[in-house]
């Protein structure tokens, strides 16, 4: 235990396992968000399904776990890391050894992330309750939530900001994982970094496209 | 050439330096870097003043001694090589140039350009030795090391422990120097009874000397005058993780 808390290898194992697992919840998550183009019954049966099966309770302390745990690290490491460096450079490396700027915002990259899962919880999952019913069963109506939240261009402009900072955080921190779980190798080299990229952009564009599709093509009514 | 050098200085056992200017005429473009830090030290001494005072040694790039930061880039500008092996060429005529030294909390300065890297050295005797009785060297073949293991060992240990990885991580972290280390004897028979304890040591040293974390952002290979491997860190990692089952 001592050496997964104490010793910063330890926790960028953890930060690196909870990353992945955030990766994977994310991907999940677009995909089933997908179902808003199948129309509003497939949407709602499937987050009923979601918030309500057997398995949910767990998959949410687990997540909700993970997420906690990845930012305490994250931000401890990013203290510990800036006061390593007592004086500062008066100038930065450029060209070759430059370090890139999406490596060196990191905590700035996850901050925003943070604020936005805060803003995104408090939208939709404690947001209007609107019902529905299906075959005599009456059940939350999230689809008619979402097609209204992304009728305002404010919302669907920082949804789009933030995405794209998921989409750099993503593709970094993908990368970087493999190399602090010791996964790194040169023979997969080439293809962490091409499936890394093609993740987060996949991931990003499926988001992208759900508040773009509601905002241009859809309205309250939901058709 | 002409050159307008910004130079930190620092007195010896203060806490604060600050940068002064020397501006350098007829230069060749053929002299090294440090000659015309020799030059400009001979011109101080002329006028009475107290010179430069910068680490090097065997100028040709393989002691690590030489640790300047030139326009933020440890070594220089260019890849795969030291401060010792730069010459004015790689200037233009009437260019500013910035000398610091390498900056981190476990590298305090001791005077202008010159840091402690004693850290270093504790971390190497926390644990990359191999334990082994002396006396007679043993006979070269009787220990067989595979041909790509022992290459592969050797871009480790090419490491000149300048601390030049260090200096240009964000983080001043020394993972590269302490993975480079660690893999070095990791992939040789000789060092891999110790392996475990020697990873562990080696960390806990690096972490009490107050270097910072990886964030894997690879500036650290880059800047590196051996282009010690990225994939020693993950080995490192490997390690790590090992020593803990
Ligand atoms: C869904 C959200 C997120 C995902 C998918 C994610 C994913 C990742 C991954 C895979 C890594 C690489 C781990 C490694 O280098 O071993 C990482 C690193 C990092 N994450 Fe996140 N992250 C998320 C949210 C956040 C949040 C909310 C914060 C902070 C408030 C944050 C801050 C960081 C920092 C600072 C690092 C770099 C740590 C270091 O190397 O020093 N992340 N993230
Ligand atoms: S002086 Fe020896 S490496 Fe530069």
């Amino acid at each position: 235990m001592r050496k997964w808390f104490f010793l910063s290898i330890g926790q960028k194992y953890l930060i690196g396992l909870t990353g992945l697992g955030l990766a994977l919840f994310v991907l999940l998550h677009m995909l089933g968000n997908l179902l808003i183009f199948a129309g509003d019954k497939a949407y709602n049966l499937y987050m009923h399904q979601m918030v309500h099966g057997k398995a949910a309770f767990f998959i949410q302390v687990g997540l909700l776990a993970a997420f906690l745990l990845h930012i305490i690290l994250a931000l401890f490491l990013s203290v510990k890391n800036y006061f390593s460096r007592s004086e500062k450079y008066a100038r930065q490396a450029s060209g070759w050894k430059a370090t890139a700027w999406y490596q060196k915002s990191l905590i700035f990259q996850g901050a925003i992330i943070l604020v936005f899962v805060v803003l995104h919880l408090i939208t939709f999952k404690f947001g209007t309750y609107y019902e529905v019913v299906y075959e005599g069963k009456t059940i939350r109506n999230l689809f008619q939530l979402v097609v209204e939240e992304f009728q305002k261009p404010v919302t669907v402009l920082w949804y789009l900001i933030a995405l794209l900072v998921l989409c750099v955080h993503l593709f970094h921190g993908l990368i970087s994982s493999f190399q602090s779980l010791g996964l790194s190798h040169p023979r997969f080299d080439f293809w962490i970094k091409k499936l890394s990229f093609g993740y987060a952009v996949f991931v990003t564009m499926g988001y992208v496209s759900l508040p773009l599709y509601v905002f241009f093509f859809m309205t309250e009514k939901g058709g | 050439m002409l050159l307008k050098l910004k130079i930190w200085r620092q007195k010896r056992g203060q806490k604060k330096g600050s940068f002064e200017n020397y501006e350098m005429d007829h230069l060749s473009p053929d002299m090294s870097f440090l000659e015309m830090l020799d030059q400009l030290n001979e011109d101080l001494v002329g006028q009475k003043k107290v010179p430069v005072a910068f680490d090097h040694d065997c100028r040709e790039g393989i002691c690590g001694s030489c640790s300047l930061v030139i326009n933020g880039n440890p070594h220089g500008p260019h890849a795969g090589s030291a401060v010792c092996q730069l010459h004015l060429r790689s200037f233009k005529d009437k260019e500013e140039i910035w000398i610091e030294p390498f900056r981190a909390k476990a590298f305090p300065v001791l005077q202008d350009l010159i840091v402690d890297r004693s850290a270093f050295d504790r971390i190497i005797q926390s644990g990359a030795y191999v334990s082994v009785n002396t006396g007679q060297a043993p006979e070269a073949h009787s220990i067989l090391v595979e041909k790509a293991k022992a290459e592969e060992a050797f871009s480790h240990a090419a490491c000149i422990g300048c601390g030049a990885c260090v200096a240009v991580c964000k983080n001043a972290s020394a993972s590269l120097f302490v993975a480079a280390k660690v893999s070095h004897l990791a992939l040789l028979p000789q060092g891999k009874v110790e392996k475990k304890a020697r990873v562990l040591k080696m960390v806990k040293q690096m972490e009490k000397e107050g270097f910072g974390a990886c964030t894997n952002t690879g500036a650290c290979s880059r800047a590196c005058p051996k282009e010690i491997s990225l994939h020693s860190i993950a080995r490192m990692n490997r390690e790590y993780f090992k020593s803990i089952f």
